[in-house]
């Protein structure tokens, strides 16, 4: 592990244009906004936010799978160092390798008319990391036990597997080609919690084997309480609060995060009513409220927050947060 | 309380190409009027089909088994909901009497079609409301859920609505008939943790003013913490575990329902392992015979959980279990 972080994004901006209006400046969706994060290597760092937060643009922005339209994504392993704004074709087809996704959805993810053994030997065919038939194999083998999978399902259709197993097969095809960096995007939403714990054991399992780097992408808060060494929280393409799981979770110190943290039902039947309930919905990328992006929902939100948007700034140790109240809140509460 | 609902041995099979399936297998629960019953269970455990066939909702191959009785004690008298063969009977619980929320509101509205004539057409049907009447109380009703400006929703369609407010004006539109029995299929499943405690919310306060029963389907152990009276557990087509809500989560006393647990990563203890349930949920084609959960199970005991399907043993007077070893351990 060196001390550079593997990933290191800067004022990392992703714009989709949207149709129409001529007259004036086109409208833009700010899907992802001025966004600074590192990520060390090695560690397992989470991403969490409602739907429409940004969450899985930004994931993809790290993978250059989206559009940069402003800022810098620094990659750094021992090997290469790329700057994602501006690799050129080569070096992308490179940073390929390295960086890896696991999908959401195992049903939809893995074709039907391939056998798990092509499935899991593409990538490898693909960037021409293998010589001969036995090489790959011998790879797709390999990975494979990691998985769990073994030999007799290599050689079965995806039909065949349940959704646990699927999973499995879409991890080891993510990790055939030995990537530093992988983006799992909701990657155990689909699973049932019985089989959603295996699979999140068998990835925590592998990244400490292979030494990899995870970005986990998730809505599920209690998930990443369980995973992740690191957390960030996006709200509407903003980062709100970033800091180190435990932290985090003990002491949440944006409004926001704070919600997400309520609204998590509890297993104990008589905590009942607890919840600080947060109204409204997330509004849209398109129309942003100014000031505070979650002003407009926030209960200790002052004209100030209205107006003028608050900067990341440091609460103490690696421990960063996004909001001009939390001093203050932090001495009422 | 009064008796809303007895289901009886309800066993439900389907002809398929493979051969035939059986899904649900002798399920008997009651629910009384006000009550929330959670059903828990993996996806393939047959909690949908059990809740469908309480509207006999299943499709041309389902077979009902012959001992299966489901009753629903209405105010003027109770219905054999066996009994009844034609649509036209049926127009009496489905959508009447019994509602029914399901979990993607976008799949389940027409597209075509504007919430506000959807909502006004089952009116029509189940009520001898007139159209003008018909439409003031659809509007009421969306008000009523917490949809803003519910007279200008009423004229747009689902895909004009975010995810929240779209299952919000399904709950107004599945509560408008003012049903006695309302199902709701994994109705927070599709929604982001701070809208699904919303709707949370709109649910509880609204059994508290209709009084209706609650049938709440999800796989979900915490939203059953916070929303159900009691709960029962389904595995591969049958009930393994049943109880009041406390009783089930603090003490249970199925294998497999402690497993579901287990496998819940809570955020009052980050140190705890994830211990999954070994295995998967096995195809309807290859239930395991005796206790269905004999081969994921960690204490089944060879020639008696492989051999002898389990009865429920009382736990106490409310909570039961299907287990033979909990069973061994209650004596």
């Amino acid at each position: 592990m060196s001390d550079k972080p593997l990933i290191s994004a800067r004022d990392l901006s992703v714009h989709y244009p949207l149709r129409g209006g001529i007259i004036g400046p086109k409208p833009v969706v700010r899907a992802v906004e001025t966004v600074n994060v590192d990520i060390a290597a090695g560690s397992f760092f989470g991403l969490v936010g409602e739907s429409g937060s940004g969450k899985t643009t930004f994931g993809r922005a790290l993978l250059r799978a989206a559009p940069i339209t402003n800022g810098h994504v620094q990659y750094n392993d021992d090997e290469v160092e790329y700057d994602l704004a501006t690799v050129d074709k080569n070096q992308l087809k490179d940073y390929r390798k390295r960086a890896q996704l696991i999908f959401q959805d195992p049903y939809a993810a893995l074709s039907p008319r391939m056998t798990v053994r092509d499935i899991i030997a593409e990538p490898l065919q693909v960037m021409g990391l293998t010589k001969s038939r036995e090489e790959t194999d011998e790879r797709v083998r390999e990975i494979a036990a990691k998985c769990r999978l073994n030999v007799e399902h290599l050689r079965r259709f995806p039909h065949a597997f349940s959704g646990g197993q699927r999973q499995r097969i879409s991890i080891a095809r993510a990790l055939v080609s030995r990537p530093k960096f992988v983006v799992a995007d909701e990657s155990v939403a689909a699973l049932d919690v019985s089989i959603q714990a295996d699979v999140l054991n068998l990835l925590k399992s592998i990244q400490l084997e292979m030494g990899l780097t995870f970005l986990f992408i998730s809505h599920d808060l209690s998930v990443v309480a369980h995973i992740c060494d690191h957390v960030a929280v996006m709200y509407l393409g903003r980062l709100v609060e970033t800091a180190p799981t435990r932290e985090l979770f003990a002491s949440p110190k944006h409004p926001y995060t704070k919600a997400l943290l309520s609204a998590i039902p509890s297993l104990d039947p008589d905590d009942r009513g607890k919840v600080q309930k947060l109204e409204g919905e997330i509004p849209s990328p398109t129309n942003p409220p100014p000031g505070c992006k979650f002003q407009t929902r926030c209960p200790m939100a002052q004209d100030h927050c209205r107006k003028v948007e608050p900067k990341l700034e440091n609460a103490g140790g690696e421990h960063e947060v996004a909001c001009h109240r939390w001093r203050e809140l932090l001495e009422t509460t | 309380m009064t008796r809303l609902l007895d289901v009886e041995n309800l066993t439900l099979q389907f002809d398929t190409d493979e051969g035939r399936i059986t899904a649900v297998e002798n399920v008997s629960f009651d629910l009384e009027a006000g009550e929330v019953m959670g059903l828990v269970g993996e996806s393939g455990s047959g909690k949908s089909v059990t809740a469908k066939a309480l509207m006999k909702l299943n499709p041309g191959n389902a077979h009902y088994g012959e001992n299966t009785k489901i009753d629903l004690h209405l105010e003027d008298g109770s219905v054999d909901i066996m009994s009844l063969k034609t649509n036209k009977e049926m127009e009496i619980v489905r959508g009447c009497a019994i509602s029914m929320i399901f979990q993607e509101p976008m799949a389940s509205f027409a597209p075509a079609i504007t919430i506000g004539d959807q909502m006004v057409e089952q009116l029509l049907i189940h009520t001898d409301l007139n159209k003008k009447q018909a439409r003031d109380l659809s509007i009421e009703m969306l008000d009523r859920v917490g949809i803003s400006d519910a007279a200008h929703r009423f004229k747009q369609f689902a895909f004009e609505l975010s995810g929240g407010m779209r299952q919000r004006a399904m709950i107004s539109m599945a509560l408008s008939t003012s049903p006695k029995q309302l199902i709701a299929d994994e109705p927070t499943t599709a929604l982001d943790v701070t809208i699904q405690a919303q709707v949370i919310d709109l649910m509880k306060d609204l059994v508290a003013e209709f009084g209706m029963g609650i049938i709440f389907i999800t796989h979900d152990l915490g939203v059953v913490a916070q929303t159900c009276d009691k709960v029962a557990v389904m595995y591969l087509g049958r009930l393994i575990e049943q109880g009041p809500v406390r009783e089930v989560i603090r003490n249970p006393k199925h294998p497999y329902t402690k497993g579901l647990l287990d496998a819940l990563p809570r955020l009052d203890d980050l140190d705890a392992p994830l211990i999954p349930v070994p295995g998967d949920i096995p195809s309807p084609l290859e239930r395991p015979a005796g206790c269905v959960f004999n081969n994921r199970c960690a204490v089944a005991i060879e020639g008696r959980c492989t051999v002898e399907v389990p009865k429920f043993t009382q736990v106490d007077a409310t909570h039961s279990v299907a287990c033979h070893f909990a069973a061994e351990a209650l004596k």
